[in-house]
């Protein structure tokens, strides 16, 4: 028997002085966890449609409330901002955007457009089908 | 003694502890899934915009169209499979408890199945229009 060998474990949040990457890595994570039991909602909506008009107008009856619109509204900014800052990681893993402004740039870029395109998203979504 | 030829150290050696050449195989899948969903994610919005406003009915009938349920169907595998690595290595980062852990990634992997095979269902049911 080998004994259990205790090793290094990374060093937690507090550890680290606040600044913009490491604040949006933090929200990275979070809005990756969002979209997970987020999924659930997704999964919820497949099944009614699936399912037939009655549990099919319970969704809408729950994306039509003021909760729910702000859940899905949270969940469209959860999802466009982890992809726009999920893109910036492409970035860093093929080598690029590394020096200090470079960075700050990419991570603005992430952060601004996450949120533009949320409120693009919203702007369609009314002119469609006026809210949903 | 000899200059070291190796990156392994002396009691890995003596243990036969060495690499699994498997380490990187989660960082792929993920930027694998990653890349998947940035393909697919304006078709899938517009997927979600042309369905508000639509009764079930309206619903059904685009949901259960040949490229719409494709498209669907992939994005759920990439996001299922992209989701479940990314929360077990939250898991891995923050819960030290072995037992707990394995608990953890235990229930993760049955989350993120079961997520996908329901959506994944439902919209095989939409196709078939059964």
């Amino acid at each position: 028997m080998t004994a259990r060998i205790e090793r290094p474990i990374s060093p937690h949040l507090q550890t680290y002085r606040v600044t913009l990457t490491m604040a949006l890595s933090v929200i990275h994570r979070a809005t990756g966890i969002a979209l997970y039991f987020g999924t659930l909602l997704l999964a919820w909506w497949l099944i009614a449609a699936a399912s037939g008009p009655g549990a099919y107008a319970n969704v809408q009856a729950f994306t039509g409330s003021i909760i729910g619109k702000l859940i899905v509204f949270g969940y469209t900014w959860a999802l466009l901002h982890h992809l726009v800052s999920g893109i910036r990681y492409f970035f860093w893993d093929l080598g690029y955007g590394f020096k200090a402004n470079e960075r700050e740039a990419l991570t603005w870029g992430a952060l601004i457009a996450g949120i533009s395109l949320t409120v693009l998203v919203w702007i369609i979504a009314y002119t469609v089908g006026g809210g949903r | 003694m000899s200059r070291p030829s190796s990156m392994r150290t002396p009691l890995g050696r003596v243990r036969y502890l060495g690499s699994s050449h498997s380490g990187t195989t989660d960082f792929w899948r993920q930027r694998l899934t990653a890349v998947a969903m940035t393909l697919l994610i304006v078709p899938v919005i517009v997927i979600v915009l042309m369905l508000i406003g639509r009764n079930q009915a309206g619903a059904a009938q685009i949901l259960g169209s040949l490229p719409i349920a494709i498209i669907l169907v992939l994005f759920i595998i990439a996001s299922a499979w992209h989701m479940k690595i990314g929360m077990q290595i939250i898991i891995e980062d923050y819960v030290h408890n072995e037992t707990v852990k394995l608990v953890s990634v235990m229930a993760n992997n049955f989350f993120c199945i079961a997520v996908a095979l329901a959506s994944i269902y439902a919209i095989v049911k939409l196709s078939s229009g059964v």
